[in-house]
């Protein structure tokens, strides 16, 4: 039949990418480069990296949004390029930015997204009034989305999504520019949601999002999937190694970093960049004031009074530092010498 | 959870996300009923009052005026609204609400939701246009009207609300968001003045290069085809030469209005 050929070879991941490319018409470089990665059913997976790295393109491909420019893509066993309805009906998509439908309330956002994926009409009223329930909305079921809030309305556009039961979730960075108090109301409904059955790929530049929530982390950056594995494991990889942040007051040369390398007990010295703005090449690590990370093998309290001395050697006053087990963060900065944002 | 692939998507699905966009539009409709009317009726009955029923009183106008202005504010208001109904959504829906992204990932092909669009502007359309003849009745006393000449009538609204359908598209989909007052002066403004709507076409011949101007606004031939089947005592272009005219301008708007469309709604 020709919907199985349609359909390729199932490998009961929900969601399965290889060789994936983008490269937007004029652009010199690929926004995403070759990422390949499988997701479980059930699973929570987070795609790491800061902004540009080709996360929210990734998702794009996925969602059908974004025509890759090689490579294949599959939910739930279908190919988002040459099947994208069917496609369609297994995903839902949380975006950035508020896409809610300004002309009518938010439960008949709910009710309308239903019906468009074909949910019979009584089923599709209880499970609206269910979700605004669950996402506690019912007392504003009436209202239109113009004066909500990016908490609210983060809130209405997941329970929005889950009206038509998806198999595969996606949220692009379904945090950012929230208030602390919103952000904990949704990682609340999100870890909820890893009871169920749905698969959760989300997108994110907060390492301890990614850390919390997601059974697996992939990390990209420059349009590459730079690791991927459980935040444990990821951290772990890095073990040993606490770390010790040192901020300097003035930008400085090599030998400082030497000196400090040289130090009984420091395995290495990293100097940490700014990632550049939007895009933008970072600027050169040796004109900003000196910020370096010491992956230590003892004990990292001990450290900082002989490095400190090493600073003031080199002329540089100690501004800041800051004692650390390895974080996401830390593995980003070990996998690309910068940090998330 | 088994990852079968579920069974591929059937056209029954596909037409029952298509029917629920349609059905929330024609709710979105009858809930902004009286600014709907308010939207479409205004200009055209402005138009009317002042240049079919003011001018006439003060013998401004020949007599007959009326008669002959009337088909063609009928014609206006099946492309005018048939346009806004597409131009002005699409622009904030891809520009800045993103409220079309839902529609988007509903289970239907990416043309169905263009499709859509196009079907509930000429809705609008027609039910504008419709109102008209009840508002001409009032304030002229009488309109033209002939019961032979009404398959011309019907022809000509559809394919004027479809060529208004095609502009919308076309405009909604190559603006951005920060130039949609240019949309208004550079596009609607001529559109509205060189489409025949307030004289006759075969009377410009003494003014040849406006002729040749009209011409080429298809517009033109919906005024036209209404003339035709209301007032065919008034000089006007052939009937078939304006629906053949209008069948092509409607299949190059639709088609490349459609192709802006999949530009915008997938990168």
């Amino acid at each position: 039949m020709a919907e199985d050929v349609l359909r390729g070879p199932s490998t009961g991941l929900a969601v399965e990418v290889r060789d994936l490319v983008k490269r937007y018409p004029r652009s010199p470089v690929n926004a995403v480069d070759g990422v390949s990665f499988g997701v479980a059913p059930g699973e929570v997976f987070g795609l790491l990296g800061p902004n540009g790295a080709g996360k929210t393109t990734t998702v794009g491909m996925l969602t059908t949004r974004v025509r890759p420019t090689a490579g294949t893509a599959t939910i739930g066993g279908v190919d988002v390029v040459r099947d994208p309805v069917q496609a369609r009906r297994q995903l839902a998509v949380v975006p950035q930015r508020s896409n809610l439908d300004r002309s009518i309330s938010i439960r008949d956002n709910l009710v309308f997204h239903a019906a468009y994926h074909g949910v019979p009409a009584r089923e599709r009223e209880r499970r609206a009034d269910e979700l605004l329930e669950q996402f506690g909305l019912l007392d504003r079921a009436r209202d239109k989305p113009d004066f909500f809030s990016g908490g609210q309305s983060q809130r209405v556009m997941i329970a929005r999504a889950l009206t038509h039961a998806p198999r595969v979730l996606f949220l692009d960075e379904p945090t950012t520019g929230l208030d602390p108090a919103a952000r904990l109301f949704v990682w609340d409904r999100l870890r909820e949601l890893r009871a169920s059955e749905v698969t959760i790929i989300l997108t994110t530049h907060d390492m301890d999002e990614a850390a919390l929530l997601a059974d697996r982390v992939g990390i990209m950056d420059h349009g590459k999937l730079l690791a991927l594995d459980t935040p444990e494991a990821l951290m772990r990889s890095l073990e040993g190694e606490g770390t010790l942040e040192l901020a300097a007051d003035r930008p400085a040369d090599g030998a400082v970093v030497e000196a400090l390398a040289a130090l009984g007990g420091v395995d290495r010295v990293e100097r940490i960049q700014a990632s550049g703005e939007n895009g933008a090449p970072p600027p050169a690590p040796e004109s900003q004031p000196l910020r370096v990370r010491l992956y230590l093998t003892g004990d990292a309290a001990l450290l900082v009074a002989p490095a400190a001395a090493v600073l003031a050697e080199h002329g540089l006053a100690l501004q800041d530092v800051k004692l650390a087990a390895p974080t996401l963060e830390d593995v980003f900065i070990h996998l690309t010498g910068r940090t998330l944002r | 959870m088994s990852a079968v692939a579920a069974p591929s998507v059937g056209q029954a699905t596909q037409w029952r996300a298509f029917r629920a966009v349609l059905r929330r539009d024609l709710y979105v409709t009858w809930r902004e009923l009286p600014a709907f009317l308010a939207q479409v009726i205004l200009q055209p009955l402005f138009l009317l009052f002042v240049f079919g029923k003011v001018l006439g009183s003060l013998n401004l106008t020949r007599h007959g005026y009326a008669n002959l202005l009337f088909p063609g504010l009928l014609a206006l208001t099946a492309v005018i609204t048939a346009m806004q109904t597409l131009a002005f959504p699409l622009v904030a829906e891809f520009g800045w609400t993103k409220e079309i992204e839902d529609r988007l990932l509903a289970p239907m092909p990416t043309s169905f939701v263009a499709a859509e669009k196009v079907l509930f502007a000429i809705l609008r359309s027609l039910v504008a246009t419709l109102i008209m003849i009840p508002v001409g009745i009032v304030i002229l006393g009488s309109i033209p009207w002939r019961w032979s000449g009404f398959p011309l009538f019907l022809a000509g609204l559809v394919l004027g609300a479809l060529v208004g359908a095609g502009f919308g598209l076309l405009m909604g989909t190559l603006v951005q968001p920060q130039r949609i007052n240019l949309l208004f002066s550079l596009v609607f403004t001529p559109l509205l003045f060189t489409g025949c709507s307030q004289y006759p076409w075969p009377s410009l011949a003494r003014l040849r290069w406006f002729q040749v101007v009209t011409a080429a606004n298809p517009m033109t031939y919906v005024s036209e085809s209404l003339r035709g089947a209301l007032v065919p005592a008034v000089p006007h272009i052939r009937p078939w030469i304006c629906l053949v005219a209008l069948v092509f301008a409607v299949c190059v708007l639709i088609a490349v209005g459609v192709r802006g469309f999949y530009r915008r709604a997938i990168d």
